[in-house]
């Protein structure tokens, strides 16, 4: 089958971010000092286990990000020769991951029902047996859609997947678990045994008891996941019977997008500028200054708000630019991370200006001024390498405030575009239905908790990044 | 200090009429008057016709800049820039889209919104700093080890899981106070309980964090040594010394929120269904009503210039040395 492929605007903006990444871990590698901060990080459990969780959610949202069309089936062999060239694509835009859960995708029910039900949320008037019409909850059309006593073999089905997937997890995460003591023990020049030993007991430098206690932990539970969402609504169905469990999964590229592009826009501008203020002062300084106290002064959600209401009268006018719904509300998503931007640049702006200000006193500056290096210069070689950690430690910091920020921004109605799926849309769309009885919390839970996961891990390897990377704090801890 | 403080009011005026542009540029002239129209009357079959009379309804019927139609004066003053932004120096906020005055709905809306933010900074303030001082003085065992953890768990929970878990138990469940609404007088008290605690609740991680870096900043401090060496106790130290030191980074972040707590909380005020300004806004901005959300953009700096004011005085009063110098 064949299929085009499609970059959205913030594809375009994750593949430079992942390429930045990549050459920061080359760039830390090859510096012994950064290696050191690093190796402590890796040293502490916790750090450990929130990352290896992040990087799960960020594997996710990578393979959501590489988006194309799928090629349509040929109408008639060689019906029309002047169409033979030209391929048609189907219209919509579908990502990796919606390919890798095509079965969640597609099993749409007609309405809500509960995690793992067999049976819809809602009475209908359905056919019975002997015929007559009546009242009853019906049959869901995929969950459990292959039991044919569902009162009976439910729960036994129900157990009976958990474990096999467990199992099969386990022993997939077993074998990881196994090469990775062997290239551990390779590279150490020890026995497998040995390494494996040291590991359980957490004696190794790098907190790899923790690590692959994670990773073995992720794997067994997706496993379980995942086979019983072959069969069953893990999480349930929505209002339009989407299931849940896929929805939240979709929703984690959007939650990912909002944290860090929305960094990579804002950074330019806060490091040229906070850089430039610091380092040449004078009326410089005012401007800049002038510049961020005037933003700051007005109320973040008040200027997200002002900006995305003029944004959809935008677009409300110019509707012919955009071609597909997934492109509509990729450029909204887009905006939403350009405005956070401007909002969020002047505190790491402050931060810099601050810094640079005391950096451009020392010695090392001080001689190269003397020796007549260059301003650009000095400020490429010797401050921009100096105020590295802070700009990190706020990249950090700021990821988690932004996805929080994304849920409340959807529900005061100038968040992300409503098409996009997104924890915010989620909750918002779920919150009216907690009114209901019985009441309908699987979607809310679900968000909530996908986010609290993203939200706490990021948390947690913020500190320890903050930790190891802060001077001020080297050697306390 | 006089000097000072009059230097400090003088360099409030230019961030004024910077925020004042850019709120004029963002709703007339990226957004103009004729969009606006368009968008209230809907987007299919309207006329031109109908775009100049709900811009002459609304007052929106002027040039953006210059008048030249008008005589002297009013060259200038009969344009949208003056009679729109302008005009908010003086508070005059015009009319919203329903013909409603802005400013006296604002003048109305702000005592609930007060009702509920002023109680939640100051118990909020006494938890979070007692709290905080607790775990400082157990620092470095596994109190405040897990302490931290529970913070950083207690923050990485979306506000609005509190705002609607907290209705769920305290309303739904076990049917303690209301859902939500408002009542005048005492009344009132039995629909601002919840929403302060929850305000509470969902504070403490970041607030005891937060204090817990200061508190740990102050005590690494020499003066902190001097004193054990003088012999004091771990708590007269705590309360007679570190705490009174701490306040001046507590009062940078606290006295500068002072005057925003007029604004409310949006989200509280939603989901409580409380008249204040919180919920004015997000009304606003869902019925995108654009005179409003412009009054609420200045309203909101010209506060926020008065909380950075005020905290230069409160830096006065606590700190002897900026007095001095």
């Amino acid at each position: 089958m064949g299929f085009k492929p499609v970059v959205l605007w913030t594809d375009a903006l994750i593949y430079i971010l992942l390429a930045a990444f990549i050459w920061l871990g080359i760039y830390v590698s090859r510096k012994e000092d950064l290696r050191a901060s690093w190796r402590q990080i890796c040293s502490r459990p916790m750090a450990m286990v929130a990352l290896v969780i992040l990087l799960a959610y960020i594997g996710v949202g990578l393979v959501d990000s590489v988006h194309f069309r799928r090629k349509l089936p040929a109408a008639e062999p060689g019906a029309e020769s002047t169409h033979k060239q030209t391929a048609q694509y189907a219209p919509e835009v579908i990502s990796l991951l919606d390919v890798m859960t095509d079965r969640l995708r597609k099993s749409v029910e007609r309405t809500y029902s509960a995690p793992l039900a067999t049976h819809s949320y809602a009475k209908e008037t359905i056919e019975m047996p002997d015929g007559t019409q009546g009242r009853a909850f019906p049959r869901l059309k995929y969950g459990g859609a292959h039991l044919t006593d569902p009162e009976r073999q439910w729960s036994d089905d129900v157990t009976i997947t958990v474990v096999r997937g467990g199992l099969i997890g386990f022993a997939a995460a077993l074998g990881l678990d196994a090469i990775v003591f062997f290239v551990l023990s390779q590279r150490r020049r020890i026995g497998a045994g040995a390494m494996a030993q040291s590991v359980l007991r957490g004696k190794t430098e790098t907190a790899w008891r923790a690590t692959l206690g994670t990773i073995t932990f992720l794997i067994v539970m997706s496993a379980m996941a995942f086979s019983l969402s072959f069969h069953y609504h893990l999480l349930g169905t929505d209002k339009v019977g989407q299931d849940v469990f896929y929805l939240s999964l979709k929703a984690i590229r959007t939650g990912l997008v909002i944290g860090t592009v929305t960094t990579l826009v804002m950074l330019p501008f806060a490091v040229l500028l906070g850089i430039a203020a610091g380092y040449f002062r004078g009326w410089v300084d005012d401007i800049i200054q002038y510049v961020y106290t005037t933003l700051s002064s007005v109320p973040g959600v008040l200027l997200i708000a002002a900006a995305v209401l003029i944004l959809q009268v935008y677009m409300d006018q110019h509707a012919d630019a955009f071609t597909s719904v997934t492109q509509r509300a990729d450029i909204r998503l887009l905006f939403l991370c350009v405005i956070l931007g401007i909002t969020g640049w002047i505190g790491l702006c402050r931060l810099l200006r601050g810094e640079t200000l005391k950096l451009r006193e020392m010695d090392y500056v001080q001689a190269a001024t003397a020796l007549g290096v260059g301003s650009w210069r000095i400020i490429i070689r010797h401050i921009l390498p100096n105020v590295m950690h802070i700009v990190l430690i706020s990249v950090v910091l700021d990821f988690s405030g932004l996805v929080l920020a994304e849920a409340v921004l959807s529900y005061v109605g100038v968040g992300v575009d409503p098409a996009m799926i997104s924890w915010g849309n989620m909750i918002n769309s779920a919150r009216m239905e907690m009114a209901r009885e019985p009441i309908v919390w699987w979607s809310l839970v679900a968000a909530f908790i996908f986010m609290f996961g993203l939200v706490l891990s990021a948390n947690l390897f913020s500190d320890a990044v903050r930790d190891a990377l802060d001077p001020r704090l080297r050697g306390r801890a | 200090m006089t000097g000072y403080l009059i230097r400090r009011i003088l360099y409030a005026i230019p961030i004024l009429i910077g925020v004042n542009l850019l709120t004029f540029v963002l709703f007339f002239v990226v957004n103009t008057p004729d969009n606006m129209a368009r968008m209230h009357l809907g987007m299919k079959r309207v006329n031109q016709e109908a775009i100049d009379k709900w811009k002459a309804e609304h007052g929106y019927d002027k040039p953006l800049l210059f008048n030249p139609a008008a005589e002297g004066a009013g060259k200038f003053t009969q344009t949208i820039f003056f009679e729109k932004s302008v005009k908010l120096f003086v508070f005059d906020f015009g009319r919203a889209d329903d013909g409603r005055e802005i400013g006296v709905d604002i003048r109305q809306r702000m005592w609930p919104s007060l009702a509920i933010a002023v109680p939640a900074l100051i118990v909020g303030l006494l938890i979070d700093i007692t709290l905080a001082m607790l775990v400082a003085f157990f620092r470095a065992t596994y109190i405040d080890y897990w302490a931290v953890i529970v913070a950083v768990a207690m923050m990485s929970i979306s506000s609005l899981f509190y705002i609607i878990g907290g209705q769920f138990l305290f309303s739904k469940v076990l049917r303690l106070v209301p859902i939500s609404g408002y009542g005048s007088g005492l009344t009132a008290i039995k629909f601002i309980i919840l929403p302060v605690v929850i305000g509470l609740v969902a504070g403490i991680g970041s607030g005891l964090r937060w204090y817990r870096t200061i508190f740990l900043e102050e005590i690494g401090k020499e003066y902190v040594r001097t004193a054990r060496a003088k012999g004091l106790s771990e708590l007269r130290v705590l309360f007679g010394h570190v705490l009174r030191n701490a306040l001046i980074p507590i009062l940078t972040g606290v006295v500068v929120l002072i005057p925003l707590l007029f604004l409310g909380s949006l989200l509280t005020e939603s989901f409580f269904g409380i008249p204040g300004l919180g919920s004015y806004t997000i009304d606003a901005i869902n019925s995108q009503d654009f005179a409003i959300v412009r009054a609420m953009v200045f309203l909101g700096s010209v506060l926020y210039i008065i909380g950075l004011i005020l905290t230069d005085i409160s830096y006065t009063i606590a700190d002897p040395r900026v007095r001095l110098s």
